[in-house]
């Protein structure tokens, strides 16, 4: 049973107005095959929370530790935790010029594995995930993320995450922007890679809406970097009732 | 060889009042040596005596490293024909031609002492003509000079009609100072690629002129790694209407190389086309490349669609890329006319997507920059020397990461 466990995670980020205190003691524990979708209003540390775990060098971690299998992640460089199991999936992921998708993905998969894929199962691999996420064939020779429409992005990172068979992903408002058949498109595919490989999944959301298709174990409401509620699904259905404003009263988020 | 063509030399309108734009903005921190002039009235002359001796402070050669090139801007040259070797496809041919010849002179003259001494040095000129009007490729290799202080001229011809791809490729030592004639006939369609991948100590110093006729495109491209002062400056005059360039460049330089080019694109005729783009790496102390972009849209250049830029990616500290675009407009009845130039580091979010699927931080900044440089290489048209030229550019960078230590 693989465990990512976040414990008292505390991170700050460099603004011009000087250090900004954003992760407040953050603590977590998401075990293999569950699904816990962090809900929280804007500004409430959300995106922080998952830069914070693949180890961008933006976000300092002040303090708290983030351990899969027992093993600290926060003193490793951001492949090394992609390596170890980690995925994030990103809410604006960039352009590439001049490096075709297939090259990209062929390259992290041999990253991640250590090796390169046997070349007739990884196409045939490919193949199914691409048509499976409906992208046409003719992606793989398009540069990553190069002109990518936003569902075409995160089409990509899906992609990426049913290719690269991570232990844990955290996906960033993953589904902000998608369309509503889009939106299936990509739950289906987390769903999938869910399904095959056990995945662990931190799905972060402003919105109900993608729990509908992707079910979630576990919800926690993210208020002023710090956990402020938990509970199981009924409580995402609960927000989308009520808003976050009974948690803001008192909080100094904007 | 006698040629059955005779291109008359660029003729110009008398123009009305210059009005220049973009010199003033875009000059190199207000140095005092920008030409006030117009491009165009730039003095040529195929004799060095007309020019004054070479200080450094001309804007020609202010960035150049003048103790290592100053001897091929005035001292004797020898001019006679150096051995190459090519291997051929159908509709060229290639052989020498009389310094007398007419095509001499028929693609442009020189603009500076270096050009003029290699012009009035060489004895004859390596002419190549393309007459098929099926595509062939044709590849010069001159890897056979020396150290000696020599003088080249070549002319390439493609007669109306016609369409192929000539790729001059050099390697080995080099003291070289030579002119490229290229000469673009009616309705023709022309690839010129010039590959410098000299030896450490070699100097080259090459002045290209192009002349396009009537609704003819050139494609032309300069590719310099290897070489311890390398400059390709194209010359490209869009003399006749209908007439277009796409002119590429790729670069790198390692620790102690200087490499620089100078693309002019004068469009003297209507509906005149013109794409420019230069890129470029830069890694180790003392790498220096230098790109100055000129565009002239002259006074009868109606209907002028030009667009040149420049991009330099910085790979390590103690590196330096001078970057200059000037756009001079004599009409305002155009398509559109930009110009662009950027020198940035690696970017750092492209390296955190790559590195959060598990790439290793050297691995990233190696797909990053074959991919900022696949943009070029991918438009040379050539199959094998596209991916012989990836390889080189991945040499290249594998070569230097060694040789710098420690990647900033």
């Amino acid at each position: 049973m693989s465990v990512l466990k976040i414990e008292d995670l505390q991170v700050s980020v460099e603004t011009e107005q000087g250090t900004k205190q954003i992760l407040r003691g953050v603590d977590l524990t998401i075990g293999e095959g569950e699904t816990h979708a962090i809900m929280g209003p804007n500004g409430s540390g959300k995106s922080t929370l998952a830069y914070a775990i693949a180890g961008h060098p933006k976000y300092h971690v002040e303090g708290g530790s983030v351990t899969l299998d027992g093993e600290e992640m926060l003193d490793k460089s951001v492949d090394e935790r992609a390596r170890a199991g980690l995925f994030l999936a990103m809410q604006y992921p960039v352009e590439i010029p001049g490096v075709s998708v297939s090259n990209f993905l062929r390259t992290a998969k041999t990253a991640i594995d250590g090796q390169a894929p046997a070349i007739r199962g990884w196409i045939k691999d490919l193949d199914a995930s691409m048509s499976a996420l409906r992208m046409d064939k003719s992606f793989r020779e398009r540069n990553v993320n190069e002109g990518f429409s936003g569902g075409e992005k995160k089409r990509n990172e899906i992609l990426q995450l049913e290719l690269l068979k991570p232990k844990f992903a955290v996906l960033d408002e993953t589904d902000s922007g998608l369309d509503v058949d889009a939106l299936k498109i990509v739950s289906e595919g987390v769903n999938r890679a869910k399904a095959n490989t056990g995945l662990g999944i931190l799905l972060i959301t402003h919105y109900n809406r993608i729990l509908r298709y992707v079910q979630p174990d576990f919800v926690h409401v993210f208020v002023a970097g710090r956990v402020a509620e938990q509970g199981g699904p009924e409580l995402a259905v609960r927000l989308e009732n009520e808003g976050y404003d009974r948690f803001l009263a008192g909080s100094n988020v904007g | 060889m006698a040629s059955e063509t005779t291109a008359p030399l660029i003729e110009r309108p008398e123009h009305p009042e210059p009005a220049q734009h973009g010199l003033q903005a875009h000059s190199d921190g207000g140095s005092a040596f920008v030409p006030v002039q117009t491009r165009s009235e730039r003095f040529t002359s195929t004799s060095p005596e007309d020019f004054a001796a070479v200080t450094g402070l001309e804007f020609e050669w202010k960035f150049a490293p003048l103790a290592t090139i100053k001897h091929l801007t005035e001292g004797p040259l020898d001019g006679s024909p150096a051995a190459f070797s090519y291997t051929e496809s159908g509709g060229t041919t290639v052989g020498w031609i009389d310094r007398t010849d007419a095509l001499i002179g028929a693609a442009g003259a020189p603009e500076e002492r270096a050009s003029a001494n290699a012009w009035s040095a060489a004895e004859n000129a390596l002419h190549i003509q393309v007459s098929g009007e099926e595509a062939g490729e044709l590849t010069v290799r001159r890897d056979r000079f020396d150290a000696t202080a020599r003088a080249a001229h070549v002319v390439i011809e493609a007669l109306p009609n016609s369409a192929g791809t000539v790729i001059l490729e050099h390697s080995g030592p080099a003291n070289l100072a030579e002119n490229v004639e290229i000469v673009v006939g009616d309705n023709a369609r022309l690839t010129v690629v010039t590959v410098q991948e000299w030896d450490d100590d070699a100097i080259h110093l090459s002045s290209h002129f192009a002349r396009v006729g009537r609704d003819a495109s050139l494609r032309h491209v300069v590719v310099s790694l290897g070489g311890k002062a390398v400059r390709v400056n194209p010359s490209v005059h869009l003399v006749e209407q209908g007439a277009s360039i796409e002119s590429f460049g790729l670069y790198f330089a390692d620790a102690g190389q200087y490499i620089e080019q100078r693309p002019y694109i004068d469009h003297v005729a209507a509906n005149t086309r013109s794409r420019v783009n230069y890129k470029g790496a830069l890694q180790g102390a003392g790498a220096h490349t230098v790109w100055v972009g000129d565009v002239l849209i002259g006074p009868h250049a109606d209907g002028t669609d030009s667009y040149e830029q420049n991009r330099n990616l910085v790979l390590s500290e103690g590196t330096r890329a001078d970057s200059i675009p000037n756009l001079e407009i004599e009409t305002g009845n155009i398509v559109g006319a930009g110009h662009a130039s950027s020198t940035g580091r690696f970017d750092d979010e492209q390296l955190f997507y790559l590195q959060s699927r598990g790439i290793t931080e050297e691995e990233a900044r190696r797909l990053v920059v074959r991919g900022f440089l696949a943009e070029i290489i991918q438009q040379i048209g050539s199959p094998a020397l596209e991916e012989r030229l990836a390889a080189a550019v991945e040499a290249e960078l594998l070569q230097s990461q060694g040789l710098a230590g420690e990647v900033v």
